[in-house]
């Protein structure tokens, strides 16, 4: 496990380094000239030289880029343009939101998901299988922000149960969460059924059988711990996915998380802003990858030696 | 009738559909009638019209065809790139391979709409941000599947006996590699083409894609906003020409993999 761990963290900080020199590369280097981009076109040769001097975009690409990333790492990222105060504490305030966002809806995507494969797998003849495998179909194809737009409809234009948006009370989370949950489940549920399907088809459950364990024990306690296996490999890489969605669907309901902060950072093309909060969310996904790999490395002994 | 071959139905259909749309719209898309605001679906508008008095039906054609451009576009570069550099990497092997796969690792922690959005912010928004982004997203599936089966075919006897008759390596790839790659890169392709259609739409609703006045199925969607309840065919309407042309190009990812394998293992 030591040396798992060890393999894991490394090639962790190794992907965090790549990342954000392609961060650096993309806003600091492909625009061409950030200064020009914050002052726009009438500003005097003076005050743009200035602040080119400020950007030290006079000094060469390495130095930029390491006192750049030294910045990142010590939590100075600077001024939004746009919002004229620390990019960090609007950031502190945003992403609290959108990470409980995340969380509630991979929660509600397994609860429905893992009961919903695991049916699959056991009886995957029957109408209520297929429908269920119609549904995850559906759940893969309809795009997020319309599933959001339509429930807000419904929901909260002609039922009036529930509100449209913000985050003055918990009710408010319902249907974002439900829109965001909605294509993960369906994805969960798939690989849940596979992984039932394989860990099923395995010899220690023929060799179960024929001891004779029942069939109920064979399902919930033999095939379920390989079975669902699967499912926390998938459920870990979605977090990437899950953020992209968070982006939009923050959108649909006006949550104030990082989401907004990010659009409101690109049609304002304030640099700083968004490339702190790419920052974040890329480490965010790294780190969470980083952690179900370890996750994955306590549940199955047999990663650990690949 | 056949799971499999719904895919190729739907997928049939969206295509003629955005074959006609360059020929025929019952209206033109951009008319503006006032008079005609959120007319119901009927005789005259068969999907209604919008906030405009714009016809829904003949947006909805000529919509198809960027959101179907874009996602091939996209995908097609990013499979293009994917499969180079897996060749590359696969064939290499030692520090290229190595490089290649922690690019590859550090890419997939960009989701496209990620991309996009930083794109979109040093550059205009509009059409060449969402082909990068979606491109550079689709880098890493194609790049690590080409890899894998240039490792996998690198061992095997015959690729060894062509090598011993002295085949090159860009004989080796042509002859041995592309062939048996074929069937898994089309899983690929028309997966994200799926994925694509998706994005593009997210990123146009968002107001990043697509600029106006040229109809895009997300863009719509952007302004069908706030008139939902007054005319929601202006909200349904496009959702779902996005959705099931989604689904089928899922489906007839199914139907390749079922081609792929001979047997049809439903995942």
């Amino acid at each position: 496990m030591k040396r798992y761990l060890l393999q894991k963290t490394g090639g962790f900080v190794l992907t965090a380094i790549l990342v954000s020199i392609l961060t650096f590369f993309v806003i600091q280097i492909l625009p061409g000239d950030p200064a020009l981009l914050m002052l726009g076109t009438e500003a005097t040769p003076e005050i743009y030289a200035r602040v080119r001097m400020e950007m030290n975009l006079d000094k060469p690409v390495l130095q930029r880029y390491f006192g750049w990333f030294a910045d990142f790492l010590k939590g100075q990222w600077g001024n939004s343009w746009r919002y004229s105060m620390p990019v960090r504490d609007l950031v502190a305030r945003a992403f609290p939101l959108s990470i409980l966002l995340a969380f509630l809806s991979v929660g509600a995507a397994l609860l429905v998901a893992t009961p919903a494969g695991m049916f699959m797998a056991a009886r995957p003849k029957t109408y209520s299988a297929r429908l269920i495998s119609v549904l995850t179909q559906a759940g893969l194809g309809l795009p997020q922000f319309w599933v959001g737009l339509l429930l807000i409809q419904v929901f909260a234009v002609n039922m009036r149960l529930l509100p449209a948006g913000g985050n003055s009370s918990y009710a408010s989370f319902l249907l974002p969460t439900l829109t965001l949950a909605l294509p993960r489940a369906a994805i969960l549920s798939r690989f849940m059924r596979v992984g039932m399907a394989d860990a099923l088809r395995q010899d220690y459950i023929r060799t179960a059988r024929a001891k004779g364990v029942s069939s109920r024990a064979i399902f919930f306690k033999h095939a379920l711990r390989n079975g669902s296996l699967a499912v926390v490999t998938v459920a870990g890489l979605q977090f990437a996915q899950l953020f992209a969605g968070t982006i939009v669907v923050e959108q649909v309901f006006g949550l104030p998380g990082v989401g907004q902060l990010l659009l409101t950072g690109v049609f304002q093309r304030d640099l700083p802003l968004v490339q702190a909060v790419v920052m974040v969310i890329v480490f965010l996904i790294l780190l969470f990858d980083l952690a179900f790999d370890l996750c994955l490395g306590l549940l199955d002994p047999r990663i650990r030696y690949e | 009738m056949d799971t499999r071959k719904w895919g190729i139905v739907i997928i049939g259909l969206v295509f003629a559909l955005t074959i006609l749309g360059y020929f025929y719209t019952p209206y033109d898309p951009n008319e503006v009638s006032v008079m005609e605001r959120f007319a119901p679906p009927g005789q005259s508008h068969l999907l209604g019209t919008d906030h405009f008095g714009r016809d829904v039906f003949s947006r909805i054609l000529v919509g198809s065809r960027v959101s179907l451009a874009v996602g091939v576009g996209a995908v097609a570069l990013g499979s293009l790139l994917g499969v180079t550099l897996g060749l590359w990497a696969g064939f290499r092997g030692g520090l290229v391979e190595e490089l290649f796969m922690r690019i590859s690792t550090a890419l997939q922690a960009f989701p496209s709409i990620l991309l996009a959005l930083l794109f979109a912010t040093i550059w205009q928004p509009g059409v060449p941000v969402i082909l990068w982004a979606v491109a550079i997203g689709n880098i890493p599936n194609f790049l690590r599947l080409t890899r894998s089966q240039v490792l996998s075919i690198k061992k095997r006897s015959y690729v060894e006996a062509a090598r011993a008759l002295g085949a090159t390596d860009a004989r080796i790839v042509v002859r041995h590699v592309i062939p048996n790659v074929v069937d898994s890169l089309l899983v690929q392709f028309t997966v994200s083409l799926a994925g694509a259609i998706l994005v593009e739409a997210s990123l146009s609703y968002l107001g990043v894609g697509i600029q106006p006045p040229t109809p895009s199925w997300g863009r719509m969607l952007r302004e069908a906003q706030g008139y939902a309840g007054l005319a929601p065919w202006v909200l349904l309407a496009p959702g779902l020409f996005i959705a099931v042309t989604v689904i089928g190009f899922n489906l007839l990812g199914d139907t390749w993999i079922f081609r792929r394998d001979g047997v049809f293992k439903r995942e």
